[in-house]
């Protein structure tokens, strides 16, 4: 009986050093499949799982109204919530609406700026992620040249 | 083809410094075609690392969608003069680049 039990115990610890162990592997790892995803329902399930995506006024996102060249659209993204541990920009309507994530645990609060291109006029998302909730804050950019090819 | 270095600019103020980069890359989305009707491979940066004083405080995973000669500006926390600041990128050819900077 107590060999069992030992056993077990030693099976259970095993298990869950590899649960640690591979956990900060997956979460580093390129999220192939929400680049490569072409409806933000996909993208949306391959970055948060079930989580809920909140609205949220805490999150400042600064683009342009109008964007008149679509390759070239600056976004500036900053937030006061605490415990950020990523950031994403989602473009609805380019081919793949992922454009860009950060991985920002150490410098949180964040407060980040790129370029994106923009295929058409769309619905620019910036998502925040903390440990267990998303935080969203869009808007929509009218585009009047297209930057996603030709 | 040699990559180009990272261009980085920093300054401190109040123990937070502020990060400008701009990385020269061709950032090809796959999608484009040139004057014969071929399509133009993609070629585009998917990592973004920074490191301060060489912990990795930032990595940033981009699609092809981040437009050409990328610019990136961030914070860096508890920062003071006399730190290295380091960004490197990696592409999807498996091309790489970095740049380094003491802060002021």
């Amino acid at each position: 009986m107590k060999v069992q039990t030992s056993r077990r115990r030693l099976l259970q610890g095993v298990i869950s050093l590899v649960a640690l162990s591979s956990m900060p592997l997956k979460l580093l790892a390129r999220a192939v499949k929400a680049f490569e995803a072409e409806e933000l329902d996909e993208v949306y399930r391959e970055l948060f799982g079930d989580l809920p995506v909140t609205p949220s006024d805490e999150i400042r996102l600064k683009i342009p109204d109008i964007a008149e060249n679509g390759a070239v659209v600056p976004v500036t993204i900053s937030t006061d919530i605490s415990g950020v541990e990523a950031v994403y920009v989602v473009i609805d309507k380019n081919p793949n609406p992922l454009s860009a994530s950060f991985h920002v645990g150490a410098m949180s609060p964040p407060d980040i700026s790129l370029r994106v291109k923009m295929g058409k006029s769309s619905m620019v998302r910036a998502l925040v992620r903390t440990e267990d909730k998303v935080y969203m804050a869009g808007k929509e950019v009218k585009v009047t040249i297209g930057g996603c090819g030709g | 083809m040699a990559a180009k270095p990272v261009k980085i600019r920093g300054k401190v103020k109040d123990g937070v410094a502020k990060i400008k980069a701009l990385m020269p890359h061709p950032m090809e989305t796959g999608t484009r075609k040139n004057a014969e009707g071929n399509v133009i491979p993609a070629h585009y940066i998917e990592e973004v690392v920074c490191e301060h004083n060489g912990t990795v405080t930032m990595k940033a995973e981009w699609g092809p969608s981040v437009s050409k000669n990328p610019y990136l500006s961030f914070k860096v926390n508890n920062a003071k003069p006399g730190d290295t600041i380091k960004i490197g990128w990696t592409d999807n050819l498996g091309e790489s680049s970095t740049g380094e900077i003491t802060l002021k």
